[in-house]
């Protein structure tokens, strides 16, 4: 009974156990000006899944991610977020759905003129405005102790590395409990040892916060360190998509090209 | 040689005439569409900021943060230009004066140049310099590293949070810091006029104020909130546009000084023009 439902694809497997996708996408279309970036894309997002999209990069994974959480706006397609139609929402509401979304972006994106303090307290006193000040500092200290970083709390972003920037950074996408995490390109730019460690990370707010996680990359050993499931963007459109074994096995010279 | 018949040379030169004539009309059009598209977007920039200002939840500690910014991190500067200011102004006109045995105006002249235009245009200008290149390169650089992407996916609104606080903080604070700078031309003029004569700090600043009307204080304070209106718009436009590479930090620091300054100058013309009118 357990092999007929490992061999399922993961869908199918999350649908017999009533799990409903968080995200879904429907042939997403984005361009710009005549680049065509996304031509069809359409993919789903399971609750408590980690699916991890792949891609050379140019192939549109950011694009993608920046259309579901609304940074940019699709030209053709449907994004589903909870079963809310992002297109079909205001400004109120999507600030309401954004607050259940954590974006890890490429960069880190933390704000150079407030300390890592504050960089944490911006969304914690905006999204959960009923936090006592006790409150907000036991929490700001949970996730900074969970990213292992817990002394670097007055310290300014411009006096971190590239990785503590990084962990910095995925702290403050926590602290505000989310319940969906997009990670940008989470190990471009770091050594292996960090690279590794931010995978790691990846894995335990899953496991701890309950999240369903995207996670961009063009780093096969943080896909295979990551992924429940995988999906390989390739020219704007989805090449393969399928359980981290099949992409392994492959035997089509692209897919084989990343895992060498 | 070729013998080409003259109809057909009319026609080839026609077909040559026509294809560079479309060409010019097409990059003519791209021109005029991208004027347009620009000018679109300056509109749609100001109609956001005007919303944004009167809906709810005003940012008022960042507000706040930026007067200090701009204000109090300015005053050195200003303080410095301010004094010179008056100081050249009496070491440059005191000569001219002695001649005509007009120096007794030398406190109602330099006081009525500084209030009336050389202080706020001058003040303005600085702060075009200081805050306008400040606010392009902040903002621009927080558009090239995300954090204006991540300010929005807080949940906050980056055009509430950064945009309106600092407009309304320049339009508040250029106006005081050209008092003050005048306030220090003055004094400035003081000790420039104590360098080769001598004149008490009472009797020069009674000099001074009995020469100064209302009307030549009122216009002068009600363009210099035209003047941090226009250095606070510019700068965060250019700021908030900023292309996505590093380079574009630049670009937006630099033309926010350019086109503030250039601002500055075409809105103090139209302040004296209208002043001109509705005085005489």
């Amino acid at each position: 009974m357990s092999t007929q439902i490992t061999e399922l694809p993961v869908q199918e497997v999350s649908k017999k156990n009533g799990n409903e996708p968080v995200i879904e996408v429907k042939h997403l279309k984005k361009s710009f000006g005549s680049l065509e970036v996304l031509k069809d894309v359409s993919l789903k997002l399971f609750n408590g899944e980690n699916l991890v999209v792949l891609g050379k990069s140019g192939s549109g994974k950011s694009v993608l991610i920046k259309c579901i959480v609304g940074l940019l706006q699709s030209d053709g397609g449907t994004i589903n977020v909870f079963n809310q139609d992002i297109n079909a929402l205001n400004t109120q509401e999507m600030g309401d759905l954004r607050q259940k979304i954590g974006f890890l972006f490429q960069s880190g994106a933390l704000y150079d003129s407030m300390t890592v303090k504050e960089n944490l307290e911006f969304p914690l006193r905006r999204i959960k405005k009923n936090l006592s000040e006790k409150e907000i500092a036991e929490k700001i200290y949970e996730v900074l102790e969970n990213v292992g970083l817990a002394d670097s709390l007055h310290k300014m972003p411009s006096q971190l590395s590239g990785g503590m920037r990084k962990r910095i950074s995925l702290a403050r996408t926590i602290v505000v409990d989310p319940m969906i995490m997009l990670y940008d390109e989470p190990t471009t730019g770091l050594d292996p040892i960090t690279s590794d460690e931010i995978s790691e990370l990846i894995n335990q707010v899953q496991k701890r916060y309950k999240t369903s996680s995207v996670i961009i990359t063009h780093d096969i050993k943080c896909a295979l360190n990551t992924a429940d499931r995988m999906i390989m963007l390739m020219d704007g459109e989805i090449y393969k998509e399928g359980k981290l074994k099949e992409f392994e096995n492959s035997t089509d010279t692209t897919i084989s090209s990343f895992f060498k | 040689m070729k013998n080409i018949h003259p109809v057909k040379k009319v026609k080839g030169f026609a077909k040559v005439q026509s294809v560079k004539l479309s060409e010019k009309t097409l990059a003519k059009t791209e021109a005029a569409g991208s004027f347009l598209t620009d000018f679109a977007d300056v509109v749609l920039f100001l109609t956001r900021i005007v919303k944004e200002t009167f809906s709810r939840n005003f940012e008022f500690k960042e507000f706040f943060r930026q007067c200090f910014q701009i204000g109090y991190k300015s005053l050195p500067l200003v303080s410095v230009t301010g004094a010179i200011m008056g100081l050249v102004l009496t070491i440059q006109s005191r000569p001219v004066l002695v001649d005509f045995g007009a120096v007794s105006w030398l406190p109602g002249m330099v006081a009525v140049s500084l209030i009336r235009e050389m202080g706020p245009v001058i003040t303005a200008l600085i702060c075009a310099g200081k805050i306008g290149s400040g606010m392009g390169a902040e903002l621009g650089s927080m558009k090239v590293t995300e954090q204006i992407d991540a300010m929005e996916v807080s949940s906050t609104n980056p055009m509430k949070f950064l945009v309106v606080t600092r407009v309304l903080a320049a339009t508040i604070m250029v106006p005081l810091l050209v008092l003050y700078a005048d306030a220090l031309g003055i004094m400035g003029s003081w000790a420039g006029a104590n360098i080769k004569g001598s004149v008490s700090f009472v009797l020069f600043f009674s000099q001074a104020f009995a020469s100064i009307a209302f009307i030549d204080f009122l216009p002068a304070v009600i363009k210099t909130f035209f003047f941090g209106a226009v250095i606070g718009l510019v700068g965060t436009y250019k700021g908030y546009n900023a292309g996505r590479g590093t380079e574009s930090v630049g670009v937006a620091a630099n033309s926010a000084v350019v086109l503030a300054s250039l601002l500055v100058i075409i809105v103090d013309l139209l302040a004296v023009q209208i002043t001109d009118m509705l005085v005489s």
